[in-house]
């Protein structure tokens, strides 16, 4: 159960980071959310062998990281944590897929180990620029500003519950889970069966939670609606910052950039 | 005509269990009191708050806030006079920010966005929070949460506070910092504690429920120093009128011991 506290913990200091002030901290979240969507549209959208033109892509990360001042080494370690999940996904590839692909001097290349790669390289550029986008905005102001760009707000409401009482429900389970490890004496306890009991009372709190805050919201007058006070300003700034990135993110999706770097270089040097 | 009177008639409730919470409560609470309502555990206290602002309806007996009925019709009307602060602020505190918290009540009433900016920097500088404006719920100490909470319905400018062991689980100084900010309420003020050292000082008259009844209703002072019927009541004298365990002296004249 640390390792779930432990991971809450993390939680809450990406939140923190949102707090900081930078040029990119504050832009409006639209800007940034847009942003993201974009270059996560085109990362995701080359076909499975290609892995040189992904390359590039990594300029935004890095530059995002460097200007608002987020440590990397603590981004790099949250995408970390993602790749066990990203391998499983692509391990099988290099086993189905035998066909030679690439010829390196005597080395051939699988097109499976092309694909894996070029999955695990994905994966870490969309990861790490969800992760940049949550450090610079906040959760609150992502989904704010989704609500705002058109996602309906049932999802927007869900979405700020859920990350409101995930650290009250993960600290109530981190304590029972606790309060039985104490009482198993390093053994088993009674095994997985009380751990259905353990979920299912977990899952009546929540319950009974959910009534307690659905009261203390109607005692507070609410309707149905959910209002929301939050200036925001999408100017100069914004358009300019949304206009930049996209036009490189599909500037690098059109064009092959290494490649083309790389004939540039053979021509010259022929 | 006054807002400020809570006005309980034969009130009986029975959950849909059997169990009979509240056989037959009666009382009055007039403009600018302050009550304490004290009894053991199931006696009845959390069923009779959740009445006073409709999240449950009684089985039997009627409830009257400003001489207002209480009624479906009624409700939204009422739910704005009476601010209820429940037992776990992680209950009342859902919003993401400190602010957002506390604009919910005024903006769900209509206020205009300035009026509810100054409103909300008025209140949470009443509670003495007004540095946290920007923080989310869950990176606040107990205390902080608690006076957070406070302000949630200190914003829709209630005529009459209901709170629910307002003093549990914080640490002396926020326990004192908390009394002081409610003895200087105005509002007629409703309280449910076990903490009877605090009825004794905010209260002016105390409830003793016991067992879904009305035991006694009377001056805080008088019903505390009544030792018979506390300990029907399941109940105990407040420390500050119990003798010095080290010394043996006594507050009161007399060893209670």
């Amino acid at each position: 159960m640390a390792s779930i506290n432990r991971a809450v913990l993390d939680l809450k200091s990406l939140d923190l980071l949102a707090n900081r002030s930078s040029a990119i901290h504050r832009l409006d979240a639209r800007a940034k959310v847009i942003v993201t969507l974009i270059f996560i549209l085109c990362v995701v959208s080359y076909s499975r062998y290609e892995l040189t033109a992904l390359f590039p892509f990594f300029v935004f990360p890095i530059i995002m990281i460097s200007l608002s001042g987020l440590p990397p080494l603590f981004i790099l370690k949250k995408i970390i944590l993602l790749c066990p999940f990203v391998i499983a996904v692509g391990i099988f590839n290099p086993v189905f897929d035998r066909e030679t692909f690439v010829h390196l001097g005597f080395i051939e290349i699988s097109g499976g180990w092309i694909s894996f790669i070029s999955i695990l390289t994905r994966s870490i550029l969309t990861v790490g620029a969800a992760f940049i986008l949550l450090g610079v905005t906040g959760f609150t102001a992502v989904c704010q500003a989704l609500e705002s760009l058109g996602m309906p707000p049932v999802f927007a409401v869900q979405l700020l519950f859920l990350y409101r009482y995930i650290f009250v429900l993960t600290e109530e389970s981190a304590r029972t889970s606790r309060a039985r490890e104490l009482r198993s004496f390093g053994k088993k306890g009674q095994g997985i069966s009380s751990f259905g009991s353990m979920v299912g009372h977990l899952l009546l709190r929540t319950w009974q939670r959910a009534e307690r805050i659905h009261m203390a919201m109607l005692a507070r007058g609410f309707t149905g609606e959910f209002h929301a006070c939050r200036q925001s300003h999408f100017g100069t700034p914004e358009l300019r910052f949304v206009f930049a990135w996209s036009a490189l993110f599909i500037f690098l999706r059109l064009q092959n950039v290494p490649q083309l770097l790389g004939s540039l270089i053979t021509r010259l040097i022929l | 005509m006054s807002h400020h009177i809570v006005e309980v008639k034969n009130l009986r409730h029975v959950y849909s269990d059997g169990t009979v919470a509240l056989k037959d409560i009666s009382f009055v609470i007039t403009h600018g009191e302050s009550v304490g309502i004290i009894g053991a555990n199931g006696a009845g206290k959390s069923t009779l708050l959740q009445h006073l602002n409709g999240c449950l309806e009684p089985t039997g007996g009627t409830i009257h806030i400003g001489h207002t009925p209480l009624s479906k019709g009624t409700l939204p009307d009422i739910r704005r006079t009476i601010g209820m602060v429940f037992q776990d602020p992680d209950d009342q505190l859902f919003m993401p920010t400190v602010f957002d918290d506390v604009a919910f009540g005024p903006l769900n009433l209509g206020y205009s966005p300035a009026d509810i900016e100054e409103r909300v920097t008025e209140v949470l500088d009443l509670v003495g929070a007004g540095h946290l404006r920007d923080k989310p719920p869950y990176h606040l100490s107990g205390g902080e949460k608690k006076r957070v909470a406070i302000a949630t319905v200190l914003s829709m400018s209630p005529d009459i506070l209901v709170m629910d062991e307002p003093t549990n689980g914080l640490d002396p100084f926020a326990r004192r910092q908390l009394m002081k900010l409610l003895r200087d309420f105005e509002h007629t003020r409703i309280f449910t504690s076990h903490d009877l050292d605090m009825v004794l000082e905010l209260c002016n008259r105390v409830i003793v429920l016991h067992e879904g009844e009305v035991w006694a209703d009377g001056p805080a002072l008088e019903i505390f120093s009544n030792d018979k019927l506390l300990a029907e009541c399941r109940l105990e004298k407040p420390l500050s009128m119990q003798g010095c365990p080290a010394c043996g002296s006594d507050p009161k004249g007399s060893l209670q011991y």
